[in-house]
C-alpha cells in the first residue's frame, strides 16, 4: 500500500471544523429565521465565526504539505 | 491481449502535486520574475487603473466604470468597514477598499482562462499583506491604548476570576498577537492553493482518461473529471470572492480591536 499519511491526517483534521461550520451556519440560519431584521449583523458575525473555524482545517491542509515530504 | 491493455509506465495517471507552484523565471537570469510576480504586477496596475477610471472624474449620474467602482466601494463600506469601524470607517476605507480590490482581482486570476493561477497560492504574497496589517494594527494599538494598555487589554480581559488569568493571559497573547495574523495569511494562501490543486486534479483526470489513455471504462471517469472541473470552477469563483471579502473583513476587525479596547 502506498500513499501519504498526511491525507489521513487531513481527513482527521477536517472533522472538527466540519462540525463547527455546520453548527455556525445552522444556528445562523435559525437566528435569521427568528429575527430577519437582524440579517446584516447576523451574516457578518456568521462569516467571522466561519472563517475562524475554517482556519483550523486550512492549517491542516498546509501542515499536510509541510510534512508530506 | 493483456499486454495491449496494460498502460505503459509513462501513461499511468499522475496526480498533480506541488510542482504546480514552482514557476521558472520568465526572463533568463532574473530569478524573482516568474509568472506569479508578473501577475502581482498586473493586479496592482489593474487595481490602480480601475480606481482611477472609476473615481478620477466622478459624475453626479454615474455611468460605465464609475457605476462598477461605486458598487464595489459601497459594498466594501457597508458590508466590511461599517459593522466594525462605525463612524471611523470613512477614514479606513482607502486601505480596506484597496486590500479588497487587490485580493479580489488576484484571486479571480485563478479562474481567468489561459491565466488560471491565483498567485495568492504562494505563501509569500498573502504573507506580505498580513505582515503589513500586523504592523499597522500593532502600531495603532500602541498609539491608541498606550504600550502597556494595549497588552494589558489584550491579555487581561476584565471580569474573570483572578486565578484564571494564569491560563487566559498566555492564550490570549498567542492567539491575538501571533495566531490571528498567521491564520490571516494562511487562510488566503491555503484556500487558493487547495482550490488550484483540486481544479488541476480534476482537469488532469479529464485530460488523462479522455485524451492520453482512452478506454471504455476510463471514459466515464474522464467525463466525470471534466464535469467536476466545471462545477469546481463555479465553486472556486464563489470561494475567491468570499476570501477577498473575508480578508478585508478581518483587516477591519483587527483595526477596530486596536482602536478600542474590548469591554
Amino acid at each position: 500500500m502506498t500513499g501519504s499519511l498526511a491525507a489521513i491526517g487531513y481527513g482527521l483534521a477536517a472533522i472538527g471544523p466540519g462540525i463547527g461550520v455546520g453548527i455556525i451556519f445552522g444556528n445562523g440560519v435559525q437566528a435569521i429565521a427568528r429575527n430577519p431584521e437582524a440579517y446584516p449583523i447576523i451574516r457578518t458575525n456568521m462569516m467571522l465565526g466561519f472563517v475562524f473555524t475554517e482556519a483550523l482545517a486550512l492549517i491542516g491542509i498546509a501542515l499536510g504539505f509541510v510534512w508530506a515530504g | 491481449m493483456t499486454a495491449a491493455l496494460t498502460p505503459l509506465a509513462s501513461e499511468e495517471f499522475q496526480a498533480p502535486g506541488l510542482g504546480l507552484f514552482d514557476w521558472p523565471p520568465l526572463v533568463e537570469g532574473v530569478a524573482w520574475f516568474n509568472k506569479p510576480a508578473l501577475l502581482a504586477l498586473i493586479t496592482m496596475l489593474l487595481a490602480i487603473v480601475l480606481a482611477y477610471a472609476a473615481f478620477s472624474r466622478p459624475k453626479l449620474v454615474p455611468k460605465g466604470v464609475q457605476n462598477l467602482g461605486e458598487m464595489a466601494y459601497e459594498f466594501a463600506r457597508e458590508q466590511i468597514a461599517r459593522p466594525f469601524l462605525g463612524k471611523d470607517s470613512d477614514r479606513w476605507m482607502p486601505l480596506i477598499f484597496s486590500l479588497f480590490i487587490f485580493v479580489l482581482i488576484a484571486n479571480l486570476f485563478g479562474s481567468v482562462i489561459f491565466i488560471q493561477f491565483p498567485f495568492m497560492s504562494i505563501i509569500g504574497y498573502p504573507a506580505i499583506l498580513a505582515i503589513g496589517v500586523f504592523l499597522l494594527v500593532t502600531y495603532l494599538g500602541i498609539k491608541h491604548q498606550g504600550p502597556v494598555g494595549y497588552f494589558k487589554n489584550m491579555m487581561f480581559p476584565p471580569g474573570l476570576p483572578k486565578w484564571i488569568y494564569v491560563l487566559v493571559a498566555p492564550i490570549e497573547f498567542i492567539s491575538t498577537f501571533i495566531l490571528r495574523h498567521v491564520t490571516h495569511a494562511l487562510r488566503l494562501f491555503a484556500t487558493m492553493m487547495a482550490g488550484h490543486l483540486i481544479l488541476a486534479l480534476f482537469s488532469e483526470v479529464g485530460w488523462h482518461f479522455l485524451f492520453v489513455n482512452l478506454t471504455p471504462a476510463g471514459a466515464i471517469v474522464g467525463v466525470l473529471g471534466v464535469a467536476m472541473t466545471i462545477v469546481m470552477t463555479a465553486f472556486e469563483l464563489f470561494i475567491q470572492a468570499l476570501q477577498a471579502y473575508v480578508f478585508a473583513l478581518l483587516t477591519a476587525m483587527f483595526i477596530s480591536t486596536s482602536l478600542h479596547a474590548e469591554h
